[in-house]
């Protein structure tokens, strides 16, 4: 996998990602460092009186692929929901694309270009496999796509994913989990986001299927889509991403390039071990 | 004209009285639609649903006064209705959102005794007498006997308003975000939705959808500040006969309650309220969720 090229440069710009905000080069101007895409500082989140994240600070730049990995209960899901929004109680910085978003609604995000697969999927029952796509894409109708634009990303779409190919016109919910996690992929890629929200894809599918899916995640950063990870299964995660965050206890205790991590097995098995 | 009989009625009166209680379920429907709509996606029990009917049929009924036209009414009762109900939701529901079921019920329960007293305030205690439109007064022989021509039309363009409601939900982009919200409103925001004004619509069609009932059974008894209160309980009944949140739910049992109202009449018209609650305490014995509860639902 085309990881370990990328290396290289990743852990060269990493120094300077930390002074990027003052150069805000556009990207365009060549492998320079970027400026972060996502940027979080500090986040705090809580469900009711339990303090789940407790100043989460990390960066994902354009085209990277970052995970995330940690102990069950970590706070890894957690972060990607108060990303999107979706935790009622939060404080800190969440600037995503020069914005700060964290107390702007979760619809407010996908407009921005930001994407996100839940943990469960979350796919609609009583709707075909079409039209949990089209949900994907209705909300940027007139801004972002126009009606012809439907159809065409429905067949792209089942292209890249021929599993939901031949099964459009079925109630989603009856397929495999596999399938459903593919489909949940899918209906985040139809308006063509600048980033996505991954949680814990590879879980309770098929291992045939996982692979599948981190070929396909190699596919979408290639094509420009940017990924926030989270995955238990570390070894296939470190190998498609550029860098990798260990949350434990609610904060970032250890960042660095994945090839690094996986050179270091104590680290993996300190933090990593579920 | 045949002379079997059952129970002593004749076929023929047996038949006319279903026929009769398939219009009062048609107005059960366009109720319990709306009510089923706005409890499905919002969560919100709108115990005003019953005044929204009854102040839809006081605008039908005034307008009528002074156009003179049914059709227009039949237009603006609903518009005004939904209306009303945008207000209402944007200015008194919507604070209420994430504090349970509770809150919603009893400021729509306040609303309604506001909105009846409102009406009595403005048009008096007794009511107002309101017949069919001329041109469609009289009788049509359906085969079995004659039958008021208003009953046929009032089930016609129920069944027409339901079948637009359905492809409006089945087939536009609005109805599938609809069907959407009802099952998961957060996947639905997270795809870039806002949810708020999902539900600042669908409280106000349901609203729209009462008022249009109002003015649709007006002909049938006239207008009264208290008309809309049995309607409501009728409307729970089906709501819960039909199943929480489903359409066709709504529709079918809709439609039940308004022959079983109808039949009872005949046999024992003291006992028709009895006979609505002993259904709906059947078919819960039976089917908890109701007859088309969750596997149907807005489907």
């Amino acid at each position: 996998m085309s990881a370990s090229r990328e290396d290289g440069r990743v852990s060269a710009s990493l120094e300077d990602g930390r002074v990027s905000g003052l150069l805000d080069r556009p990207r365009a101007g060549g492998p320079a460092p970027a400026t972060p895409l996502l940027a979080v500082e500090d986040l705090a989140a809580w469900y009711g009186h339990s303090h789940i994240l407790q100043g989460l600070s990390l960066e994902v730049r354009p085209d990277e692929i970052v995970t995330l990995v940690g102990r069950n209960g970590a706070g890894k899901t957690t972060t990607l929901k108060t990303i999107m929004g979706l935790v009622a109680k939060r404080a800190g910085r969440v600037t995503f694309a020069g914005a700060d978003i964290l107390h702007r609604p979760p619809h407010e995000r996908f407009h921005r270009g930001l994407a996100y697969v839940p943990e469960e999927r979350r796919i609609v029952p009583g709707l075909t496999v079409e039209e949990n796509l089209r949900l994907g894409i209705l909300a940027a109708r007139g801004a972002r796509a126009t009606r012809r634009d439907e159809a065409r990303r429905i067949e792209a779409i089942a292209e890249t994913f021929p599993r939901l190919k031949q099964r459009l016109k079925q109630e989603a919910i009856t397929m495999s989990g596999g399938e459903q996690q593919m489909l949940a992929i899918a209906r985040a890629l139809m308006a063509e986001p600048v980033m996505v929200l991954l949680d814990e894809p590879s879980e309770g599918i098929m291992p045939i299927l996982v692979e599948e899916m981190f070929e396909q995640f190699v596919a979408m950063k290639r094509a420009g889509t940017t990924i926030l990870l989270v995955e238990q299964n570390v070894e296939l995660a470190l190998d498609v991403s550029d860098r990798v965050y260990i949350v434990d206890g609610g904060s970032v205790v250890y960042h660095a390039p994945a090839a690094e991590l996986r050179a270091d097995p104590e680290i993996q098995a300190r933090y990593c071990a579920v | 004209m045949s002379d079997l009989t059952i129970g002593g009625f004749p076929l023929d009166l047996l038949g006319l009285q279903l026929v009769t209680g398939v219009a009062l379920g048609a107005i059960y429907v366009l109720v319990g639609i709306g009510l089923s709509l706005i409890f499905g996606l919002m969560n919100v029990v709108n115990f005003a649903h019953g005044a929204f009917f009854m102040v839809g049929a006081y605008v039908g009924v005034f307008l009528y006064g002074y156009t003179g036209s049914f059709w227009l009414s039949l237009v603006a009762a609903p518009l005004a209705m939904g209306l009303l109900g945008l207000a209402v939701e944007r200015v008194l529901v919507r604070p209420l959102y994430g504090r349970g079921i509770d809150d919603p019920l009893l400021l729509t329960f306040g609303l309604s005794y506001v909105m009846v007293e409102g009406v009595r305030i403005a048009f008096g205690l007794t009511g107002l007498p309101f017949g069919a439109p001329p041109e469609l007064r009289g009788a049509v022989d359906i085969g079995i006997g004659y039958f008021p021509l208003y009953r046929l039309f009032l089930i016609a363009f129920s069944m027409a308003v339901v079948g637009a409601l359905w492809l409006f939900i089945e087939r536009t982009a609005f109805g599938l975000v609809i069907r959407a919200g009802a099952r998961d409103p957060q996947i639905v925001q997270v795809l870039g939705i806002e949810i708020s004004k999902v539900w600042l619509a669908i409280f106000g069609l349901g609203c729209a959808l009462a008022g249009l009932a109002g003015i649709l059974a007006a002909p049938l008894q006239g207008v009264t500040p208290e008309m809309g209160i049995p309607v409501l309980a009728e409307a729970f009944v089906v709501t819960v006969v039909g199943g929480m949140g489903s359409l066709a739910g709504a529709v079918l049992a809709g439609l039940i309650v308004g022959i079983v109202v109808a039949m009872t009449s005949l046999v024992a018209p003291d006992m028709t309220k009895m006979a609505i609650f002993a259904l709906m305490a059947l078919v819960l014995l039976v089917r908890p969720r109701g007859l088309l509860g969750r596997a149907g639902a807005l489907g």
